[in-house]
């Protein structure tokens, strides 16, 4: 028998998939505009109840766009007043001074400002125009409210060598932390992936550019680059252990151990509103299936990482070698790994067929196809 | 900041929460996406960083509370390390 888990210590609340803006590496299901409805607003307070009665401190408020739903003011009064540290992941659009006041009146704690890329975003941004208005006004609004400028920004072959201006932004915008996130290639940035891989030469310059603005920032501005698995022959523990302290619940109900694992094939995880949190995060087999080591099987059963990164990501192992009990193949180890390496050579040459925009029609093809895996 | 004196009333910093979490039997310190856990002295002295209290007025409680002499130096090491962590912050005495 495995030893009982611990609390979900994070509880990340998608309340919703509408977005305005359509991110070409947007992590949300590829086929999220077939899902079923929103929960209401009763349904979200009693999450945080459950949660909070688990042992649950971190709250993520994401999407989608969550500004988009007009009942955020009273799930973060009410995550607050139970305890949570809140955290609201967004992209600025639609946070108003007015907006702002009420969030912080309710008690929010802390605003993660995700820069919201399509090419001609970045464009926008890097050239000083509209985005960067908008981030501007932005910044200004957290600092008036005493929250830190928090920046995360998704990197990817498109972007990677702005990163020396995207720095220098940032910085500019007063930013206390700047996240230079590589793509995770999931969902839609799966989908992508052929534009969106950086190169390894492209890798390489990008982190000796953010390592000499470190030096040059000092304390003014931390800054953290995230880089990406597919360069580096190593799987990444995925939310720090299936079911050990991640609790996502989707827009629908869906409780999910990490924000893509609704992807994987097997019996549906389990949902809120039919299951109360404690029986969904001990005693469902969704919950339970990848949990510890026990469901491994080689090279991963007799690997001597296998309880530091309990076998990397279960929905990169079902995209790339078509079972989700399998080794990541990100992991040199695993015999699905040349697919990786021959992505990672082809990077930077011609891509005959145009990048895909997260948006509502897109995802009614991509559900029809069967969910964005790719052979 | 000035430098710490007994009569200093430290108080969690800006952006921090502190709070007991009985699942965890232990005061923990939340920040953005992150925590920290205390263990039971840390938490002891951090719960009445109240930026009402002052360094004295909070080893002297302490000294009370655990039939204790003689904490200053340890309490003042902690409050130290916590500020740089960010965890206390305090005014200006005038």
């Amino acid at each position: 028998m495995s030893p009982t888990p611990g609390p979900p210590l994070w509880l990340l609340a998608e309340l919703t998939y509408r977005c305005p803006l359509h991110c070409v590496f947007c992590y949300n299901p590829v086929d999220f505009a077939q899902q079923a409805g929103e929960l209401g607003t009763e349904d979200w307070l009693r999450v945080l109840r459950q949660g909070r009665e688990l042992g649950a401190v971190q709250c993520g408020l994401s999407g989608g766009e969550p500004l988009l739903r007009d009942d955020l003011e009273l799930i973060v009064a009410e995550a607050h007043r139970l305890g949570y540290y809140t955290n609201l992941l967004t992209s600025g659009v639609g946070l108003t001074e007015e907006r702002a006041a009420a969030l912080k009146a309710a008690g929010l704690d802390h605003v993660q400002l995700s820069f919201q890329d399509s090419t001609r975003e970045m464009n926008d941004f890097l050239s000083h125009t509209r985005t960067f208005g908008l981030k501007q006004r932005v910044a200004k609004i957290l600092k008036a409210n005493g929250w830190p400028m928090v920046m995360n920004v998704v990197i990817h072959r498109l972007n990677i060598d702005h990163v020396d201006r995207i720095i220098g932004m940032a910085a500019e915008l007063g930013a206390e932390y700047l996240e230079l996130a590589n793509t995770q290639y999931y969902s839609w940035a799966f989908v992508n992936r052929d534009q969106l891989l950086p190169t390894h030469e492209q890798l390489r310059r990008a982190e000796r550019v953010t390592d000499a603005w470190r030096i040059r920032l000092g304390d003014r501005m931390r800054l953290f680059f995230v880089a990406p698995d597919y360069h580096e022959g190593r799987a990444k523990r995925c939310v720090n252990g299936w079911g050990s302290m991640f609790l996502t619940v989707a827009p629908d109900g869906t409780a999910l151990p990490c924000h893509t694992a609704r992807m994987l094939p097997g019996p549906a995880f389990p949902n809120v509103r039919e299951q109360a949190l404690r029986d969904i995060w001990f005693d469902s087999e969704g919950f339970n299936r990848y949990r510890g080591t026990g469901w491994m099987k080689e090279p991963c059963a007799s690997c001597e990482q296998r309880e530091a990164d309990l076998g990397g990501c279960r929905c990169q192992a079902y995209l790339l070698a078509g079972d989700a009990a399998a080794a990541d193949p990100v992991c040199s180890k695993s015999p699905h790994h040349a697919g990786v390496q021959a992505a990672v050579e082809k990077a930077g040459g011609a891509v005959e067929h145009p990048l895909v925009f997260r948006d509502p029609a897109n995802s009614r093809r991509l559900g029809a196809a069967g969910g964005g895996r790719v052979e | 900041m000035n430098a710490l004196s007994m009569a200093t009333r430290p108080r969690v910093g800006a952006g921090f929460r502190l709070q007991w979490e009985p699942v965890q039997d232990c005061h923990v310190l939340l920040y953005p996406e992150g925590m920290v856990r205390l263990n039971g002295s840390a938490g002891e002295i951090m719960k009445r960083c109240d930026g009402r209290r002052s360094l004295a007025a909070i080893v002297e409680e302490l000294e009370r509370a655990f039939s204790a002499q003689g904490l200053a130096p340890d309490v003042r090491a902690f409050v130290e390390l916590a500020a740089k962590q960010r965890w206390l912050a305090w005014d200006d005495e005038r």
